[in-house]
């Protein structure tokens, strides 16, 4: 295989360069330019008149965050035509996830062609990775992390644990109310 | 006489508000100027009854928070040294901008009015002095802090203002010697004349390597980027490691009325200070107000100045730091000395 060779110039540094000032105004002319610019972006647009922002910022809890489009966001569980939950409880998704986070118990389906469904699927998102194992793992497509939210807080790690009805999006997740500190509470737990 | 007393006395309250509320304005610029030429918003949260306007909260939201912090001073510190750093950088500080001339004299009822708060014949070296003495605050901080850290930082200071004052003294002599006064109130006056009937005669046409020396070295004064050695929050901590609560505080609001003396002096010496371009005769009442309004802008368009220049340049290595001074800046201010007398000696000052 041929080498390639890329040859690097290395920066002149003559009379112009040492004595400084005239970089120090080429700098000063970026800095400026950017900043009558984007000064003249933010008053047009508060004008009313400009549409091109002046600032690159997202102001975030006013404003949505842009998630990629392949963005792993809180899971969800899919359902099938007759909303019978997909999920054939295989285990395949506990046994690969890396944080041991999904807990699954199974029990017999009444649709003999399914054979087995979970009676409970939780996930403590607390623990999650966000690594999509479970759901490459998956081989009926059940689980899918797609929800599109981030924001999942809690005042408590009992909390963070989702249950099927709720990953099914037959139950909205009320979270409990924010729990007045105590002393104990915040005591390490006796092993 | 009483009355003269007085009157001093307000104008020099008056200038010691006008500089701790320009550095206010300064914390609030600092922060929404770097983050406007950085395609950034800055800092815009701070709100009264949801009120916002552009972040103009913030500074006060700052007081509070320095004031409500606590006040730790390390075990091994000198108590009182410790306390007593950051005021003797502030108030030197302070000091300065109350021999600034901020307008000329104006004839009021019957009266003349000097709108200069402390007027002196030697305003220049008094100036000088007081800035000088402002090391003080830098090398005790460092010294008192009983960390190694400080000790390091407060050297760093001690030697780039030095070597920087050296400088500007220096720098200042040829305009010094041009005007043919230490006076800064007859230095603005001075430049009240026009240069060919049209251009006027400030200092920055008749002394340009001089106005630039001067920029460079008063910058470095400062102690703000692109020569904030001395400081270096980021990473190579400085003088000020061991103080927190509003003992930081002072010491950053001393920063900023550094700069304010720098470019009021530099509005001085080097923009005309209170003369306003081919405006020649400033009287009564409204003239006094157009000369305060005339130094308080050319104060604030070299602030705007200084403030893009911070956060434009990064930081000099500290040899570059003393090089600069010693080998680069000092001999062209020499040269720029020797020229100008020459100069006057040939041409004839006025
Ligand atoms: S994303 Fe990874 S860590 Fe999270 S539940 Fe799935 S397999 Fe476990
Ligand atoms: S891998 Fe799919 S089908 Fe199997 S238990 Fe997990 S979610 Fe259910």
């Amino acid at each position: 295989m041929a080498t390639r060779i890329a040859t690097v110039q290395r920066p002149k540094r003559d009379l112009e360069v040492q004595i400084y000032l005239w970089e120090v105004w080429k700098g000063l002319g970026v800095t400026f330019r950017h900043l009558f610019v984007n000064m003249g972006r933010h008053v047009l647009r508060s004008l009313g008149l400009g549409r091109v922002p002046g600032a690159v910022t997202i102001q975030y809890p006013e404003d949505p965050a842009m998630l990629g489009r392949r963005a792993r966001t809180r899971h969800r569980l899919l359902k099938r035509a007759d909303g019978s939950p997909r999920c054939t409880a295989c285990l395949l998704c506990e046994t690969i996830c890396p944080a041991k986070c999904i807990r699954i118990t199974a029990e017999d389906s009444p649709d003999v062609m399914v054979e087995k469904r979970a009676k409970t699927f939780d996930i403590d998102i607390g623990m999650c990775v966000f690594c999509g194992y479970c759901v490459e793992a998956c081989p009926v497509d059940a689980i899918h992390m797609d929800s599109n939210e981030v924001e999942i807080c809690s005042y408590t790690r009992k909390d963070m644990i989702w249950n099927i009805q709720e990953l099914l999006g037959d139950k909205k997740k009320t979270p409990s109310a924010h729990p007045a500190p105590t002393h104990a509470a915040s005591a390490p737990p006796k092993p | 006489m009483t009355a003269d007393r007085i009157f001093t006395a307000v104008k020099v309250a008056l200038a010691l508000a006008f500089g701790m509320n320009i550095a206010g304005l300064l914390g609030w610029v600092e922060r929404k100027q770097s983050a406007v030429m950085q395609d950034r918003i800055g800092a815009n949260r701070a709100s009264i009854f949801g009120l916002r306007l552009i972040g103009l909260f913030h500074p006060i939201a700052d007081a509070l928070k320095m004031m409500t912090k606590e006040d730790f001073v390390p075990k091994n510190a000198n108590r009182l040294l410790h306390a007593a750093a950051p005021m003797i950088a502030l108030g030197f500080g302070l000091l300065c901008l109350a021999a600034l001339p901020f307008g000329g004299t104006v004839t009021v009822a019957g009266r003349l009015w000097s709108l200069q708060p402390i007027e002196s014949s030697v305003g220049l070296l008094f100036v000088l002095a007081m800035l000088s003495l402002g090391v003080h605050g830098v090398v005790m901080a460092g010294y008192a802090s009983g960390s190694n850290y400080g000790l390091l930082g407060g050297l760093r200071g001690a030697a780039q203002m030095i070597s920087y004052e050296v400088c500007l003294a220096s720098t200042l002599a040829a305009a010094a010697f041009l005007y043919g006064t230490l006076d800064l109130q007859q230095m603005v006056r001075w430049q009240g004349h026009s240069l060919g009937g049209w251009l006027p005669a400030w200092g920055i046409f008749l002394q340009p390597l001089g106005f630039v020396l001067f920029l460079t070295a008063g910058a470095a004064e400062t102690k703000r980027a692109p020569f904030d050695v001395p400081e270096g929050e980021s990473e190579i901590v400085g003088y000020h490691v061991e103080y927190s609560g509003m003992k930081f505080g002072m010491f950053l609001i001393s920063d900023f009325i550094e700069s304010i003396v720098i470019a009021g002096l530099i509005a001085t010496i080097y923009l005309g200070g209170w003369q306003v371009p081919w405006v020649t005769t400033l009287d009564g009442i409204s003239g006094g107000i157009l000369m305060l309004i005339s130094f308080t802008v050319k104060v604030l368009l070299v602030l705007f100045l200084l403030m893009q220049i911070r956060w434009t340049l990064p930081r000099f290595r500290f040899d570059q730091v003393l090089d600069l001074g010693w080998k680069n800046i000092l001999p062209l201010a020499l040269f720029n000395f020797l020229a100008t007398v020459w100069a006057v000696y040939l041409w004839g000052g006025r």
